[in-house]
């Protein structure tokens, strides 16, 4: 079932669309939504999330559109969805300690005993691997990964059915990213969680997400089984990404084509930095098509899908391991 | 599974203190013994009727010395005991103008700043249309319309200066509403009243307190100031400026009448500005 969707969501600020047309829908498992920094991801996810009101287009709620919501409607959906920021220490208040931020979250919606609210505080820091000591400390005197940890534990407070993760690693250390994310993993396997996963790193979207879209300069360029996407990109842009991840022991990755270009403003948008890139690309935008069992934006989906790596990529040098293990 | 308890930081008062610039320390305490002075005046106070309407002609412009450290005033009241009591009056004046104009800036400011759109464009506008006037210019105005007296010198500087604070709060206010905290708080459904209590208000209240204390010394001087202009307090109430009104033409021949309370006033103006000075290299450490 639905939980959350955007349809052909438009978001501005001020003038200027960041966002255009996007159509994305989260369903219970995970969902990816992969883009470079200025892709318009968080500013979608804001939207998703409420925050942001869409200039045109509707954000769903299961089958009721967000703005139209009631009081009650909106208690709802304030209960189902929470969100994980990139950054736990942005996402704390620097004056409350751990445990008061997370009794916010208890309390806000339901009134909780105050001889209660300890143990339901312990319990959640235990269920995020924290030692329930830390509720008295506040965000400053903690680590990045504990920070990260304690907002965790803070949304799942509310008990709810879906999570936005907005790079929820991006600002961690290397080996603390891998134990939030097996965290994660772990906590919507065993409560059932939906989750919109945010990110510019394909392998935590392949270990994670069993559909995702990508985004680029606004638009849903390539969305899909995020398997299918991985192995065999549809969009020049899908798969100069997935070329750009780097790898131990193989060349400098490649950059997603001439990463300095600007999206063009007519055609297709990521004409200027494309391989691809033909007289019909700069005269006619690509729209969404059905193409191998995903939706793809690009007039030469199909020679992207047939072209063998190594006439555009590189070859993995050693041609051993599967490339495409996760790595942060 | 049981974990060793963490040891936990606590913020003691020493440790508090020794982060604290050493300047700030100096204000602190010299404002400290201002404060005392106000509070023990009736205890310390040499002459404590001095500091009321009492008179001894017979004692009238008394040098100073053993008796009398600061000299006599020209009904022969002790100058010392009623700049101790003016302790009082100036700090009362100070301590209601910071805190109604900061009360009110805040509030307003934090409110436009939350809030953004019409509600801070409103707010704002208002703001800038008392800003437009020189404080000091729009003090005097009220002061003559109103009864001269303590209250009025409050009322005056207060309205001229809580403009300063809501504009200052309102730019803090906008800074930390756009910080995740809060909207995890508004994604967590927490009503926007509560989440401007205790977030946003809170986290934007650090510089408001420097300027606060930074203006203190302002106050003094500008209630000082309508007092000497006759616009503020009257007698027999002890109060710096109107001391140095009355005292200012004797200078030549009695000094001290009209010294001693403008030295109360220095030491007083200067204590607020190097503790808000200290509070603020602090704070941009």
């Amino acid at each position: 079932m639905t939980l959350l969707a955007a349809e052909g969501v438009t978001l501005a600020y001020g003038t200027t669309a960041v966002v255009h047309d996007v159509s994305l829908t989260v369903d219970e498992g995970g969902v990816g939504l992969i883009g470079e920094s200025g892709s318009g991801k968080t500013t979608l996810a804001r939207a998703l999330l409420g925050l942001l009101r869409p200039r045109s287009g509707v954000v769903r709620y299961g089958s009721r559109d967000l703005a139209g919501l009631g009081r009650a409607g909106r208690a709802e959906f304030r209960r189902a969805v929470q969100p994980v920021f990139q950054d736990g220490s942005e996402a704390l208040d620097p004056r409350m300690t751990a445990g008061a931020s997370i009794a916010e979250a208890l309390t806000t919606h339901h009134r909780v005993p105050r001889d209660e609210r300890r143990d339901r505080v312990a319990a959640l820091l235990a269920g995020v691997g924290l030692d329930p000591a830390l509720a008295g400390r506040r965000p400053h005197e903690m680590s990045g990964g504990q920070r990260q940890r304690v907002a965790i534990a803070r949304a799942l407070a509310v008990e709810p059915r879906l999570l936005v993760l907005d790079e929820p690693t991006s600002a961690l250390d290397v080996t603390v990213q891998a134990r939030i994310l097996e965290l994660l993993e772990g906590l919507a396997a065993d409560r059932g969680l939906g989750y919109l996963l945010i990110t510019h790193n394909l392998g935590v979207v392949g270990r994670l997400c069993r559909t995702s879209s990508v985004l680029f300069a606004g638009r849903v360029v390539e969305s899909g089984p995020t398997a299918d996407l991985l192995t065999r990109p549809a969009h020049p842009y899908t798969r100069a990404l997935r070329d750009a991840v780097p790898r131990l022991g193989g060349e400098p990755p490649r950059t997603a084509g001439r990463t300095e270009a600007a999206p063009a403003p007519t055609g297709c948008p990521f004409r200027l930095r494309c391989p691809w890139a033909a007289d019909r690309c700069r005269d006619e935008a690509p729209e969404l098509r059905e193409l191998a069992g995903r939706k793809v934006a690009c007039h030469r989906a199909e020679e992207v899908l047939t072209t063998p790596a190594s006439s555009v990529a590189r070859v993995p040098r050693d041609g051993g391991e599967a490339p495409d293990a996760p790595r942060q | 599974m049981t974990t060793p308890a963490l040891p936990v930081y606590r913020r003691t008062p020493l440790r508090r203190l020794a982060g604290v610039d050493r300047l700030a320390v100096a204000g602190g305490v010299l404002l400290g013994i201002v404060v005392l002075a106000a509070l023990l005046a009736p205890w310390i106070a040499p002459y404590p009727d001095d500091g009321g309407s009492a008179t001894h002609p017979l004692e009238s412009l008394l040098p100073p010395g053993g008796d009398h450290w600061f000299g006599t005033d020209q009904v022969g009241r002790d100058v010392f005991s009623r700049v101790l009591f003016g302790a009082r009056t100036s700090l009362f004046i100070a301590v209601a103008v910071l805190a109604v104009s900061g009360a009110a800036g805040v509030l307003l400011g934090v409110v436009a700043g939350y809030a953004g759109g019409w509600a801070r464009d409103v707010i704002m506008r208002v703001t800038d249309v008392f800003l437009a006037f020189p404080a000091l210019l729009l003090s005097l105005a009220l002061a003559v319309v109103l009864q001269p007296s303590v209250t009025t010198v409050i009322v005056a500087i207060a309205i001229t200066w809580w403009p300063w604070y809501a504009r200052l709060t309102a730019s803090v206010a906008a800074s930390v509403s756009t910080r995740g905290f809060v909207d995890s708080a508004r994604c967590l459904g927490v009503p926007a009243p509560l989440i401007v209590l205790r977030h946003v208000l809170p986290n934007s209240l650090t510089p408001v307190l420097v300027q606060l204390s930074l203006d203190g010394g302002g106050v003094i001087l500008t209630a000082a100031a309508l007092s000497y202009l006759g616009l503020g307090a009257h007698e027999p109430t002890p109060e710096w400026g109107l001391m140095v009104q009355q005292g200012q033409s004797l200078f030549t021949t009695d000094w001290w009448v009209v010294t001693f309370p403008g030295l109360a006033i220095l030491v007083t103006a200067f204590a607020f500005n190097v503790l808000g000075e200290g509070l603020r290299a602090r704070l941009a450490r």
